[in-house]
């Protein structure tokens, strides 16, 4: 019982008294919308007021807790922002490696304290810059990596052991994790001392990003792969990144996105104890998150503090794990893209403000922000500086960063953050009775689920049910232009010239030795990291290695459910 | 009793997966009254253009978020002209700036809807310009 | 005709066009068909049908690999509902086929239920025929599966595949449903999953307890089972099992001379359907532009009337041709 009697019965009269207040003024005048409307942008129905009665049945220690106690309600982290602020990682990447580079050093010196890399469309899907299908594509979302040269001179004057990188790739993610563990030791750097993320997430690819390669069963594969690796040589690092950012942006609603994200987790750990045999606290501690924050303050708040409850309860009761470094849920967020508008775009920094804000008060280890100049482009040096100030104002001005999980205790907080663990769990258990996450994928829930919601909000905008100003409210006839980041398209040429004189110099019959020896491995089941090291040292393409996987496993056909 | 419905195709040219918008298209063209195939994600230009040509649609709607819609969209309307497909509308949407505009214009693009667009204008628009083809 | 020779010399696109006109019900698209009619009876036509889920078009997407590997081209019919509120409707098994787009082997064609009267089975059934003077050497029509109007297609085809999913729930009704007496093969798809030995047991129990005369030619149905379409060489070769299945079947109805019969089914439902729209549409067409519907429509709300003595009196006026 976490209010005493007196409080609760106090409570109950005076709640009263307001009802019938309330009562009788909207009687006079009626609210602004109907109540079915006060929503969070996800629908999830809130109240005009929150009280003691709504949070009666929690218990202190069991529900909310302490910092770095179970069940993490509050946080990971003992000494919160004052030991450590959340790290500043910007996720870009443009054109080719020498220019992505020059962005990486800029957002450095203007004071990121961690980098994330954004590849370009042909290296997310394992092509080469000069294959039919990459045409058009080189450099246009991301930067173009096809060997390790390009690697070498993304990563140039960047101390690999004094920073962080994250990677935002998929299929390919072995051949960039490769790349990036050949590029340290290339700088003297042993692979005990490199720390950073690879996304490495497949099943939110079937369910959302659909950068696809091969089927659901050895995409799991080769992530047990990292994660085996990373657990015996590369401790530092984060082997997944278990995503709800995408889910999000094709459309879920909030709790969708906490539940099919925790459960595509809950997927990761049953497969790695049932493929790899290892103890379950050996890799858990390095299964890291990656979160949306979207436009609606406080269901992002709650969200985030739901999710580090299930995941505690999920460790320790599904899987019994014993050390608390695998209960914590550690996170990345960024900002919501989808939340974005093309209309009176400088309205974004303020979308983009107040999302990083309920980021830091969900207790982000780790925050995106997007640009302003998003919806249109790349982002340009003066909106990525504005995105990256962002970050450093709420850190440094506003105080959010003083105090440790502010808004706990809160009604109407503990009351959101209660509700969304249910619906989660109602979500996750409902994947547990179709047998699992890609028993539900193959049966097209989760796609469906999130096809539907996008449609429905979709429909709301329309409506004008749901307002976004500038688009559906507050419209201006007059068009705001900004000036936009364009891409040149002649990289494109240039790339590929780079490729093909990489294919030349390279000893090629060492090139192909490694990828006959990657593909014997895969056949047999090995872990292909060590293979892939060796293939890209011998400068082979991310293509070439993908294709040993498309080979060895097949194509991943899409069931095309929509 | 001739009852002719309005087909339309919604396709992903290129390597982008992000289909939200497809799919939220393809159930706002269905609740319009139009018959409508969407082609999925990672299509060539060639398997975009053998589609249009195998299903006969009246109207054709691009979709790209990667910013490669500088070559795919032209490289969808020429294929389309080589192979004599003249009478297809061809309207593109997705992360296209505002500078690329005229560039899809010159290509045949007789419409660019941008992120914002509500479903109601791009059906306003497509009941006014193109109609069941005779 | 000029669109004949165009069809016959395998103009894809005056094809589908002509497959827009039917559906469309444009008379001139009628007199091509009267032309086109003489030239059919070469293409092997395959009905699959089952429930929405049932995966029927990756199993399509997948037999059309196998035909290709033998050399053979393909037309494919694909059938979706309309939406009985908007008229609208997503045409949503093409996307399963896609990556066959660019092979000039292979023609797949969406089509829409749009609704009442029967017009389907029309439409699909000239629909075949257009792929047949086409040239396609396999045809394969994949319907919805909920409905009398899924059955009568199925009567077009020379072998129908039904297709079952363990754990859909409705097998045994689509059993009772007369889909029994049409299915030649019965594929359960999805065979990994629970329930699956269950759903092949009843299906031997009832195929156990038909009368030999159901099994035309001593054709007995096989239950041919598919696994995960995600593990893809398991799937490919049970696939091609089953195109070798078909092949056999229709051998088979060859051998055992039964392909008249088969055709003697389709010519029947195919005179059905085009007397039925000659007399109905035209009659309906005149009852409503005279104005006479409405009237009689309140009449039999009224109870005033039954509304088979309105259709008799119909019938009696437009036999003396004075309707």
């Amino acid at each position: 019982m976490y209010f005493a009697k007196e409080v609760l019965e106090s409570s109950s009269k005076m709640r009263k008294r307001w009802e019938d207040e309330v009562k009788k003024l909207v009687s006079k005048w009626a609210d602004q919308k109907p109540e079915a409307q006060w929503s969070t942008v996800s629908d999830l129905p809130i109240k005009r007021l929150y009280t003691p009665d709504d949070i009666k049945d929690m218990e202190f220690e069991r529900d909310i807790s302490y910092p770095g106690q179970y069940p993490y309600t509050r946080g990971n982290q003992v000494t919160g922002y004052r030991g450590k602020y959340w790290t500043f990682r910007m996720f870009s990447g443009m054109g080719d490696a020498a220019t992505t580079n020059a962005r990486w050093h800029m957002l450095l010196k203007e004071g990121q304290t961690g980098l994330s890399t954004a590849f370009d469309f042909p290296t997310l899907m394992g092509y080469d810059t000069d294959s039919p299908k990459a045409r058009g594509e080189c450099g246009k979302c991301g930067v173009a990596i096809d060997t390790l040269e390009d690697f070498l001179v993304l990563t140039k004057g960047v101390p690999l052991d004094k920073i962080t990188t994250s990677m935002t790739i998929n299929p390919p993610a072995t051949a960039l994790w490769a790349m990036y563990c050949a590029a340290a030791e290339i700088q003297g750097i042993p692979l005990s001392k490199i720390g950073g993320t690879i996304q490495n997430d497949m099943l939110k690819e079937f369910i959302a990003q659909k950068t696809l390669m091969c089927p659901p069963e050895p995409s799991v594969k080769l992530i047990s792969d990292t994660v085996e690796f990373g657990t015996l040589h590369v401790p530092r690092w984060n082997t997944i990144s278990i995503s709800g950012y995408h889910i999000r942006e094709a459309g879920s609603t909030a709790v969708q996105e906490l539940a099919f994200t925790l459960r595509d987790g809950m997927e990761y750990v049953e497969d790695v104890l049932r493929r790899k045999k290892l103890d379950v606290d050996t890799f858990a501690p390095r299964l890291s998150f990656f979160f949306n924050s979207h436009i609606d303050f406080f269901e992002e708040i709650c969200k985030m503090r739901a999710a580090r409850r299930i995941w505690a309860k999920a460790m320790t009761e599904r899987y019994k794990s014993k050390d608390e470094r695998s209960w914590w849920m550690r996170f990345h967020t960024q900002t919501a893209g989808c939340s974005l508008t093309a209309q009176q775009p400088y309205n974004n920094v303020v979308r983009t403000a107040t999302e990083a804000l309920a980021a830091v008060l969900g207790g982000t280890q780790s925050l995106h922000t997007n640009s302003l100049d998003e919806v249109w482009c790349l982002p340009s040096d003066f909106a990525v500086q504005i995105a990256l100030r962002t970050q450093q104002l709420i850190a440094e001005e506003t105080g959010a960063a003083n105090t440790i999980d502010p808004l706990a205790g809160s009604y109407f907080v503990e009351a959101l953050t209660n509700e969304m663990e249910k619906q989660a769990w109602e979500y996750i258990h409902k994947i547990d009775d179709m047998g699992g996450m890609v028993a539900a994928i193959e049966k097209g829930f989760p796609q469906l689920e999130i096809s539907d919601a996008a449609y429905k909000f979709q429909r709301q905008i329309d409506s004008g049910e749901k307002i976004m100003v500038g688009v559906n409210k507050y419209v201006s006839t007059e068009k705001e232009s900004i000036p936009f980041l364009e891409i040149d398209d002649k990289i494109e040429n240039e790339q590929i010239e780079r490729l093909q004189a990489v294919r030349r110099k390279r000893d090629g019959k060492a090139a192909v030795k490694c990828l006959n020896d990657l593909k014997a491995a895969c056949k047999k089941g090995e872990n292909v990291m060590p293979y892939c090291i060796e293939a890209v040292k011998a400068l082979c393409s991310v293509q070439e290695i993908c294709d040993v996987y498309r080979e060895v496993y097949g194509e991943y056909r899409d069931p095309g459910l929509y | 009793m001739a009852d002719r419905k309005l087909r339309v195709m919604v396709a992903k040219p290129g390597l982008d997966g992000h289909d939200r918008g497809a799919r939220v298209l393809a159930r706002c063209f269905r609740d319009a009254g139009y018959e409508v195939i969407y082609t999925g994600c990672h299509q060539t230009p060639e398997q975009i253009v053998s589609a249009v040509v195998q299903e006969d649609v009246d109207l054709l709607g691009l979709s790209c978020l990667s910013g490669a819609h500088r070559y795919l969209y032209p490289a969808v309307t020429k294929l389309l002209k080589d192979k004599g497909v003249d009478d297809v509308t061809v309207i593109g949407g997705g992360i296209i700036p505002e500078q690329d505009f005229q560039l899809m214009y010159d290509a045949g693009l007789k419409a660019i809807f941008v992120p914002g667009a509500t479903l109601e204008s791009i059906i306003t628009w497509i009941n006014t310009n193109v109609k069941p083809r005779n | 005709m000029e669109i004949t020779k165009k069809i016959q010399g395998g103009d894809i696109r005056a094809a589908s066009r002509l497959i827009r006109n039917l559906e469309d019900r444009i008379p001139e698209a009628k007199t091509t068909i009267k032309h086109l009619f003489p030239l059919t009876g070469r293409a092997h036509v395959i009905g699959i049908t089952g429930s929405p889920g049932a995966g029927k078009s990756t199993l399509t997407d997948g037999l059309i690999d196998c035909f290709r590997k033998k050399g053979k081209t393909v037309g494919v019919l694909a059938v979706d509902p309309t939406s009985p509120f908007t008229g609208g409707a997503i045409l949503g098994d093409r996307i399963r086929m896609q990556r066959h787009a660019e092979d000039p082997g292979v023609f797949v064609r969406s089509l829409a239920t749009r609704g009442a009267l029967g017009g389907l089975a029309k439409a699909v059934g000239d629909a075949i025929h257009v792929m047949d003077v086409l040239g396609k050497d396999i045809v394969i029509v994949e319907t919805v599966g909920t409905g009398q109007q899924e059955v009568d297609i199925i009567n077009h085809s020379h072998t129908v595949l039904v297709v079952l999913v363990p754990g859909m729930g409705d097998e045994i009704q689509a059993i009772k449903a007369g889909i029994l007496e049409i299915a030649d093969i019965f594929v359960v798809n999805k065979a990994d999953r629970e329930g699956s030995s269950k759903l092949s047991r009843e299906l031997m129990a009832m195929l156990d307890m038909a009368p030999p005369s159901a099994f035309q030619g001593g054709w007995r149905p096989p239950i041919m089972k598919v696994e995960n379409a995600f593990e893809p060489t398991g799937f490919q070769s049970a696939l091609e099992g089953i195109s070798d299945k078909i092949d056999e079947h229709y051998k088979h109805l060859v051998d055992k001379d039964i392909i008249g019969s088969r055709m003697r089914r389709k010519a029947v439902v195919e005179l059905n359907e085009a007397i039925r729209a000659s007399i109905l549409e035209p009659v309906l067409l005149k009852l409503l532009g005279s104005g006479q519907m409405e009237g009689l429509i309140e009449k039999v709300m009224k109870k005033e009337i039954d509304p088979y003595t309105v259709a008799e009196d119909i019938a009696k006026r437009y036999l003396e041709g004075c309707l």
